[in-house]
């Protein structure tokens, strides 16, 4: 089993998935340049935070149209696992892999810090350890979060039980306070249908250790390791 | 060859902080009579292309595709015969 780290120029959190996947979780793992145009030999894919190709236009719609992003697409509709974190929740938005899109923070400012989300539905390959109404602490780091659909999308995200995560309080509370960029719902990751693809803002690759204040986001990797051993 | 100016903004559905930001700064000008601001993006564009109608066509694809997210955004644009 081997877990693919996308890298595009701009990207800057691959370092950090490298790191919990070959010092934490001791994972055979490799990065995937852009202009690769092939993800053969990989068991899942991750698209890092950042900015990549500049952000320019919108945030992921450049990178959209790397070469590497027509593999990514075919691996994802054959049903391989895929997680996009922050600017990569972006990417698979624009490149239509999950529905809706990410905005300007309503405060118009960057937000880095930590935030709690609360698990809406466990049924993804990554949150498939968590329970229902489970909080994470985990940190954010963005200017462009806001989670928008349309009316009719909404609904179906929440019919079909694709909302995965919301920022919540603390104590479990889906509040405006615990919201920190103005997402509709308080939305902070959504899956697509099939539910392979997870997109979210926040970063576990950044809160994988104890060390640096938390672990919880460890479990989405934990989860995907308990769901490819049982396959 | 023709020039294509296009305006991208946030369809009306879609909340633009940047907008109601810029709004209040103008009511602290004394400018109280705006009553909306949005805030968008414009680009112009030259292509090598001699028939109004085809310009016209790639135009509204790019947008399409690419320099609008029909999600968020709507776009306006329009086409003006420039010289070579």
């Amino acid at each position: 089993m081997k877990w693919g780290v996308l890298v595009f120029p701009g990207t800057w959190s691959h370092q950090d998935f490298a790191h919990v996947f070959r010092d934490v979780l001791r994972v055979d793992w490799g990065y995937i340049w852009h202009k690769d145009t092939s993800v053969a030999g990989f068991d899942c894919l991750f698209l890092p935070g950042g900015f990549a190709h500049g952000d320019y236009l919108r945030c992921g719609a450049i990178a959209r149209f790397s070469p590497i992003m027509d593999a990514v697409v075919r691996f994802a509709r054959d049903g391989g696992p895929v997680m996009g974190s922050c600017n990569g929740f972006q990417i698979l938005c624009e490149a239509g892999l999950l529905p809706g899109a990410l905005l300007r923070n309503a405060s118009l400012q960057y937000r880095c810090r930590w935030v709690h989300i609360r698990a809406e539905h466990c049924d993804t390959p990554f949150t498939r350890t968590l329970r229902a109404g489970q909080i994470l602490k985990i940190p954010i780091s963005h200017g462009e979060g806001r989670y928008f659909a349309p009316p009719e999308t909404l609904a179906r995200l929440q019919g079909n039980g694709q909302i995965v995560f919301r920022y919540s309080t603390p104590d479990g509370r889906i509040t405006d306070e615990a919201n920190p960029n103005g997402s509709l719902e308080n939305i902070a990751g959504i899956c697509n249908e099939r539910r392979n693809v997870l997109g979210l803002m926040p970063h576990p690759e950044r809160a994988s250790e104890v060390l640096l204040g938390s672990e919880d986001g460890r479990l989405l990797f934990q989860g995907l390791l308990d769901a490819v051993l049982q396959r | 060859m023709f020039e294509a100016r296009i305006h991208v903004t946030l369809k009306k559905s879609v909340l633009d902080p940047q907008g109601d930001t810029v709004r209040s700064a103008l009511a602290t000008l004394g400018f109280r009579d705006v009553a909306d601001c949005r805030i968008g993006k414009f680009m112009v564009l030259r292509l090598a292309e001699r028939d109004a109608a085809k310009a016209q066509a790639q135009v509204d694809e790019m947008c399409r595709k690419l320099l609008a997210n029909p999600v968020i955004e709507d776009y306006v644009f329009q086409i003006t015969e420039v010289a070579e």
